[in-house]
């Protein structure tokens, strides 16, 4: 096992998948919260164009993405992000997953929103609240409260997908997925390979399923 | 156009919102003219790439078709494999027998936290490929199936747990009272009415399973996804082939997410549980503040009873 970390960067393949985890993380709540804002707006064009996001984003596999991302955006329309081959293709890696993840996100907010019972804005309305009060000291709170649980489940689905990047990465610089096809075609199979993987990821997704079911308690609102 | 965030507007916010619906046609329009003037540039517009999908039946039969039946044919035994996966861990969780309780736990919870494509690549690369197991045209096949077993039925698992869960505690009373004993109040009460009330999240659940197929790719499964790169190199038109293919995703998955709300509401008017009827599989994260009660997307409990808030926000199905 000791001569595993020494032959390959096992290190390295998980830096690389916490680095796509946070920088998708970031776009995908960046996309998400915009298409969220569009989905629960008054204006019905703006709401059709947000569920269209969140329908075709959600229902297309991740795994096309990543191969429209590099295949058809870089290579054929020229939209390289980078000269570098592989940077190119980890730099579409984020943005496959953000694109993907935001309809996530989206519907994770919006669900936030559907927590409130109608009360509540009714309540801030009748005693006199404006748009902007109301928004601010009743229902947004409120809606983000919500959405943390469903938020944390996104997060750690995303953790997990960056694994998909394995499609287009290659193998000059591969993440954790990637990594286990090298050693194993390399070494042969070995559970205890498999096993140092899987707890990488029990590692990287576990603290944030407690983190966000902690928080997701604390900040329950009492009904 | 009032929903719950918004008051009904006034003059003054009729004229907003109606620059703020010139606005996103623009934006709209904007984005529409960006990529189609890119796919131009391209060379990508031309109508003798889009052709063959039109006229060339050989096109459809040898590659789409095919790649469909592929990825269809993996979805099926998955989650029959999952389902059957999922019933038995999932009553193993809710055993009284604190061994077969724990190994369920450990069980699920392991194969739910470890990514599918992980699973994949190490059954493939590392036994059914170079031992041809079960053979060497289905071995990527097997590893597709086995790897989406794994982790969906790992979820199922959760789905069956949380819907036994969500029944009223008399159910469960009820049937040790009229003298049945434990496991077959479990298996004659409880889990027929889970089971019910899983259905809309089992099909959204066979939605997650059709967009993993595609991940077979990366183990050479000839699946939907696999064939546009043939089709790519045989009608040197890759892009409209994954545009196709993402089109026949998108339709596929929509349709499958359709049926699922037909058939909870279906489920609902009916009264055909006593729970509460779950549309989604449960979180990793658990969002209820009471320990063992489901979470349940879009709902909450009111007065006891779960109540349907999606049912009430007019901003559900637009």
């Amino acid at each position: 096992m000791g001569d595993l970390f020494e032959n390959y960067d096992i290190i390295g393949a998980f830096w690389v998948t916490i680095q796509l985890s946070v920088l998708g993380a970031v776009g995908a709540l960046v996309i998400g919260t915009i298409v969220a804002v569009m989905r629960v707006s008054p204006v019905g064009v703006l709401r059709i164009l947000g569920a269209g996001y969140v329908n075709i984003f959600r229902n297309t596999p991740l795994t096309l993405l990543m191969f429209f991302s590099v295949a058809g955006m870089a290579f054929i329309l020229g939209l390289t992000l980078s000269e570098n081959l592989s940077t190119n293709a980890y730099r579409w890696a984020v943005i496959a997953l953000s694109v993907y993840h935001a309809g996530f996100v989206a519907e994770a907010l919006r669900s936030g929103v559907n927590t409130i019972p109608a009360g509540q804005a009714e309540a801030a309305r009748a005693i006199g609240l404006t748009f902007g009060q109301s928004m601010r000291e009743v229902l947004l709170p409120q809606a983000f409260r919500g959405a943390i649980a469903p938020l944390g489940s996104t997060l750690i689905a995303l953790i997990k997908n960056t694994t998909v990047a394995a499609v287009i990465l290659g193998t000059t610089k591969p993440e954790a997925a990637g990594m286990l096809q090298v050693v194993t075609e390399n070494e042969g199979a070995s559970l205890a390979t498999f096993g140092l993987f899987a707890i990488g990821f029990v590692v990287l997704t576990l603290p944030i399923g407690v983190l966000f079911t902690r928080l997701s308690q604390k900040m329950a609102v009492k009904r | 156009m009032s929903n719950l965030l918004f008051d009904a507007p006034g003059p003054k916010a009729r004229m907003r919102h109606r620059i703020l619906t010139v606005l996103g046609l623009a934006l709209a329009a904007v984005i529409a003219w960006l990529v189609l003037a890119k796919m131009k540039d391209a060379g990508q517009l031309d109508g003798a790439l889009w052709k063959p999908f039109v006229t060339d039946g050989e096109l459809w039969r040898e590659y789409l078709l095919a790649g469909l039946i592929n990825t269809l044919k993996a979805a099926a035994l998955s989650v029959v494999f999952a389902a059957i996966f999922g019933i038995v861990f999932g009553m193993g969780r809710l055993s009284s027998n604190l061994v077969i309780r724990f190994v369920s736990g450990v069980v699920v919870e392991f194969f739910r936290s470890v990514p599918v494509l992980l699973m994949m690549i190490f059954l493939f690369f590392g036994y059914f490929g170079p031992q041809e197991f079960p053979s060497a045209s289905t071995s990527s096949l097997a590893a597709v199936v086995l790897a989406l077993t794994l982790y969906n039925g790992s979820v199922i698992a959760e789905l069956v747990r949380s819907g036994v869960f969500s029944l009223p505690k008399g159910q469960r009373e009820a049937g040790l009272s009229v003298g049945l004993s434990e496991s077959s109040t479990l298996r004659t009460v409880l889990l027929p009415q889970a089971l019910t009330a899983m259905l809309p999240a089992l099909i959204s659940q066979f939605v997650v399973i059709l967009k993993d197929t595609a991940l077979g790719v990366q183990i050479t499964y000839p699946d939907l996804l696999n064939t546009a790169s043939q089709i790519g190199s045989r009608y040197s038109n890759t892009v409209p082939a994954y545009v196709v293919i993402g089109l026949i995703f998108v339709l596929l998955n929509y349709l499958l997410t359709l049926v699922a709300s037909r058939v909870e509401k279906k489920i609902r008017s009916k009264g055909m549980t006593a729970g509460a009827v779950l549309t989604t599989a449960p979180n990793l994260v658990q969002g209820d503040a009471n320990p063992g009660e489901p979470t349940v997307h879009g709902m909450e409990r009111v007065g006891g009873r779960i109540s349907d808030l999606t049912q009430r926000t007019r901003f559900e199905d637009d």
